[in-house]
């Protein structure tokens, strides 16, 4: 069995999809004889051929549309959006028409489109390559968003993306492509869609990530268990819909809960899962819930992405905080 | 300096609005002449616009909501839909029922849409046909990719969109019609030049001549037809769309014609176009027009003129009547398509709008 990055996983989800499914087809920017600006899509081309990973003009929301239009006609398509600051054209074909194509047609055509799209900071990219947007699809209606973070996530949910019938938002983390490798074996299983994952169990607090900066709070985890701190780990994956119930099961048993996410902090999902706390979980709560984010700033040039991207301090501080109230 | 590219725009136009001298001399396509071709085409049309009174006066009512009206482009629908097979696939923007009855939609599905309810898409006759595209111009780009998964496929297939001239300044246009073009993609955009983007004027909307020539700008072939003669745009975007079955890529087609309505029933057109402009527009409507043909071609007379617009207009109310004999919806046509499978967060929901329910709003009854 191999090791992988997950940038490979990527590639080899997009491959088995491509190899076992005719309506499968991908469609981006540079996807083709280039293999990607981040390398996800090498090789495809050359085993499948140009109708079925297909070099567009460039045109992001056009990508989107036209992706919209292929799906509404049984085809697959998983389009490529190269960084998701790019992602904005397109938001109106993925609000207005990707989330609501099966709604408004009373189910006669559906959306089975993914777009698949790198995202947020951490790897000095220029401006507008290193945003985190994911609070904005996961609010708007009939849509999935999905983020991996490991190389076996990425194959196992980017297959569940593919075959879900309604479109999905699947986020990257660019920090992660070649951070680590894992094995993963190419099976073509999927992984579940709309649930958490628990990394860790643990007794004294949970935490809460997505994507890239579960490094940083697994770290975290690791520093508090060195000073006896027994830290629960949830990856929550796909944020919506969102899976309350495995978040609230873990508070249950710690009564303190840290949110970590790289996005800005008004708005972004971390208040969306302590809302759901608040809801439903506060009389297991000992502590208010702490969320360590990107600050409401822009993503700043790459000097200073180290200081806007949560830190391992940052958690360990906050889950102190937590434990100390 | 030399010259690296230049163009031409076609403009066709067969049956002569009253006063204007015949564009050219080419003989009227074959069909042109024959009766049987051309009632259905003239009945489509009437009752098209025995449909556009009646929805006018139920939103004036209050039993329908905001309503576009197709007043006076009724030849563009009917000569699109016309000119489709069944199995090609329709991607309007809203003001297209006239080619959307064609297709199949019924007329109870498009007075339930404008009443507000959520089954009115459900286009039971028409089933491969996008619903109504309320954002201007992105649907261009939807029609391109339904046409590449017809070449991916190797279907013998058409997508067929439509668009408003406003439509055009919309980058999504260019960028659907750039792909379909770069794929050789077998797309038709007809745009339905109506003058009109609510108050702003064609004049105003671009510098452009015309907004056939854009396709230039997409390497395609693009054209002007008079969107108030149905032969005209029968027939050329007949063409259109059987050179894009046969392989030969996509065609922009603008057909001009006027709005001689208000943008919609929430629209008040004398705030910025004079009332007189309109009215010599009446003179170039496209039911006079055909139905002038027929009488040349012996074909029309006044007692079937008022034979056919009572039975239109008896169809319509029995429309009208099975949109307001049918029961309010259930709150849960707000969630039950919107994933293949509702989540259980949606289902929490739902039950919650059930226990909620506001009494039925005042539609219809």
């Amino acid at each position: 069995m191999a090791e992988i990055t997950l940038v490979e996983a990527v590639n080899q989800a997009l491959g088995y999809a491509l190899e076992h499914d005719p309506d499968v087809l991908l469609l981006g920017e540079d996807i083709g004889v280039n293999g990607g600006v981040f390398r996800a899509t090498v090789g495809l081309q050359a085993r499948f051929g140009p109708q079925r990973v297909l070099d567009t003009p460039l045109a992001e929301s056009g990508i989107v549309g036209a992706a919209i239009g292929m799906a509404a006609m049984g085809l697959k398509p998983v389009a490529e959006i190269q960084f998701t600051g790019f992602i904005y054209p397109a938001i109106d074909n993925i609000i207005n028409h990707a989330g609501r194509m099966r709604h408004r047609t009373r189910n006669r055509l559906g959306c089975p489109l993914v777009v698949r799209s790198p995202f947020g900071a951490g790897i000095h990219a220029p401006e507008h390559h290193s945003e985190s947007p994911e609070a904005i699809f996961a609010h708007m209606p009939g849509i999935r968003v999905v983020i991996p973070s490991s190389p076996a996530r990425a194959y196992g949910l980017l297959l569940a993306a593919i075959n879900d019938p309604d479109p999905v938002i699947f986020l990257e983390p660019t920090r992660l492509y070649r951070l680590f490798r894992q094995e993963v074996v190419n099976d073509g299983a999927a992984l579940p869609l709309d649930a958490c994952f628990t990394l860790r169990e643990g007794s004294d607090v949970t935490l809460v990530s997505w994507g890239a900066m579960l490094q940083e709070t697994l770290a975290a985890a690791d520093q508090l268990a060195e000073e006896g701190v027994s830290a629960a780990v949830i990856d929550v994956a796909t944020l919506k819909p969102l899976d309350m119930q495995t978040i609230l099961e873990s508070v249950a048993r710690t009564s303190r809960c840290v949110i970590v996410h790289e996005a800005p902090r008004t708005a972004g999902f971390g208040a969306e899962i302590a809302a759901g706390l608040a809801d439903a979980g506060l009389y297991s709560l000992a502590a208010p819930v702490q969320r360590v984010t990107g600050f409401d700033t822009v993503v700043p040039l790459s000097r200073l992405e180290h200081t806007y991207l949560p830190s391992v301090a940052r958690i360990v501080d906050a889950v102190r905080k937590a434990l100390a109230a | 300096m030399g010259t690296v590219a230049s163009f031409d725009i076609g403009y066709t136009r067969y049956l002569d609005p009253p006063g204007a001298s015949p564009v050219s001399s080419s003989p009227l396509p074959p069909f042109a002449t024959d009766p049987d071709a051309l009632l259905p085409l003239y009945r489509a049309m009437v009752l098209t616009r025995q449909f556009d009174l009646k929805a006018i006066a139920l939103q004036r009512t209050g039993k329908i909501g905001t309503f576009a009206s197709a007043l006076g482009q009724e030849a563009i629908g009917v000569g699109v839909a016309s000119a489709m097979r069944r199995e090609d696939v329709l991607v309007p923007s809203y003001r297209e029922h006239a080619a959307q009855f064609v297709r199949g939609v019924s007329m109870t599905e498009s007075l339930l849409y404008w009443g507000g309810d959520e089954r009115g898409s459900g286009f039971a006759a028409a089933p491969h046909d996008f619903g109504n595209n309320v954002p201007i111009g992105t649907q261009v780009c939807h029609a391109a990719g339904v046409a590449y998964a017809f070449l991916l496929r190797n279907e013998a297939r058409v997508a067929v969109c439509m668009l408003g001239d406003g439509g055009t300044s919309k980058g999504d246009f260019y960028e659907g019609m750039n792909m379909a073009g770069a794929w050789h993609a077998p797309l038709v955009i007809v745009v339905s030049n109506n003058q009109w983007a609510i108050s702003m004027p064609r004049s105003r909307q671009t510098a452009a001549h015309t907004l056939a020539q854009k396709a230039i700008a997409a390497g395609i072939p693009g054209e002007q037809i008079d969107g108030n003669d149905v032969v005209a745009v029968r027939h050329r975007v007949g063409e259109a769309i059987e050179r894009a079955r046969a392989g030969d890529g996509p065609t922009l087609i603008e057909a001009v014609t006027y709005r001689l309505g208000d943008h919609t029933t929430a629209d008040d057109a004398s705030r910025y176009r004079d009332e007189s402009t309109v009215k010599a527009h009446w003179q170039a409507e496209p039911l006079l027009r055909l139905r002038e043909h027929l009488v040349k071609l012996g074909a029309w007379d006044a007692g079937r003129e008022e034979a056919l617009v009572r039975e239109c207009s008896q169809q319509v109310a029995q429309a009208v009547e099975a949109y307001l004999s049918l029961p309010p919806p259930d709150p849960a046509a707000m969630f039950d398509c919107l994933f293949a499978t509702m989540p259980a967060a949606l289902q929490e929901q739902l039950a919650t709008a059930r226990r909620y329910a506001a009494p039925h709003q005042p539609n219809p009854n």
